[in-house]
């Protein structure tokens, strides 16, 4: 409706991209266990897919071998918790009102309960995750998270969590 | 209480007496790369019970901004903690796999204290044992964790 005016032109692809990328980067480098893991992720626009590079150290079973499960519900839940962080964060990135390189980097969410389902033996390869958030609200979330390897059409583990969510200034009610 | 004789390797058999079981189950969970990398501890092991113990380490931290562990620190070691109730049950008969696991995080781990998981088997069928585990810093009244799984189940015919 409203005329298009020179500041409202479109930012130049790479800030917006180094913008997006620096973000993500807060946001994941905050997390220790993410690191002691070795995940990283991917992003595409606002999609994110979380990869596990493959090390021995994330064996549970040398016999078969088979990925820890542990691991692989570390992992699903780092796939969900940074897919809640960044969906929070998304407005304030695309505004500019979020500087990454400053240290007022909201807290993550918290998880209440997550459960995994355990559906092949991880192998040692590489795997992937994607998380979606079935319900977001002020305070509660619901994430589903899938991890895969070589096949996307073969998961070998989905999960379920659910999340508390930080209080954020401009909440309304308070203080917590 | 670490084993400082070293076993002979033995065949595993399809009877085992409850010692070996123990002795192999042991053996087993410390050589696993993803235990050591945690430093895992087994502290005990019985009848479809077992015992872990997860040092406190800064690499496993969740949130900087405390120094609480992440979750998934706390998943692994109740995951193996229940893995290796299962296999120290007296009518299984050989390894097992998670089917499902799920955990309830009732609160944040202590910075700086150790967790210990507690896991046994409360049923076991033909092929699927249930267990239940909850996981104790040093304020043993009130759990950080709880979990309850199924887990794959051989038992002897």
């Amino acid at each position: 409706m409203s005329a298009k005016r020179p500041q409202d032109r479109p930012e130049p692809v790479q800030v917006i991209k180094q913008r997006r990328d620096a973000a993500l980067a807060a946001l994941v480098g905050r997390v220790p266990y993410a690191q002691f893991l070795g995940v990283r992720f991917d992003r595409r626009g606002d999609e994110l897919t979380a990869i596990l590079p493959f090390d021995d150290r994330l064996i549970g079973n040398p016999m078969l071998p088979a990925l820890h499960g542990g691991v692989i519900a570390g992992f699903l839940e780092i796939a969900a918790v940074v897919e809640l962080g960044w969906s929070m964060l998304w407005d304030e990135v695309e505004s500019g009102a979020l500087d990454p390189a400053d240290d007022r980097m909201p807290r993550l969410p918290k998880t209440i309960d997550f459960t995994i389902d355990y559906l092949r033996s991880g192998l040692p390869r590489d795997g992937y995750a994607r998380a979606r958030i079935t319900r977001s609200g002020r305070r509660y979330a619901s994430v589903q998270a899938e991890a895969w390897q070589d096949n996307r059409d073969r998961p070998f583990a989905q999960a379920t969590g659910h999340f508390l969510m930080p209080r954020r200034p401009g909440d309304g009610d308070g203080d917590g | 209480m670490p084993p400082n004789d070293t076993p002979e390797p033995s065949k595993p058999s399809r009877r085992r007496s409850r010692e070996e079981v123990i002795r192999m189950t042991r053996q087993f969970m410390e050589a696993l790369p993803h235990a050591k990398a945690l430093g895992l501890e087994v502290r005990s092991l019985g009848e479809g019970r077992a015992e872990f113990l997860l040092p406190y380490s800064a690499e496993l931290v969740g949130d900087p901004d405390t120094g609480v562990l992440h979750g998934g620190a706390v998943s692994s070691l109740l995951d193996s903690t229940c893995g290796a109730a299962v296999i120290c049950h007296p009518e299984n008969t050989g390894g097992t796999a998670t089917l499902d696991l799920r955990i309830d995080y009732m609160r944040a781990a202590t910075p700086g204290q150790a967790v210990i998981a507690r896991a046994e088997c409360y049923h076991v069928t033909r092929s699927v044992a249930f267990v239940r585990a909850e996981a104790l810093d040093d304020d043993t009244e009130r759990p950080v964790a709880a979990a309850t799984g199924a887990f794959t189940f051989a038992a002897a015919s």
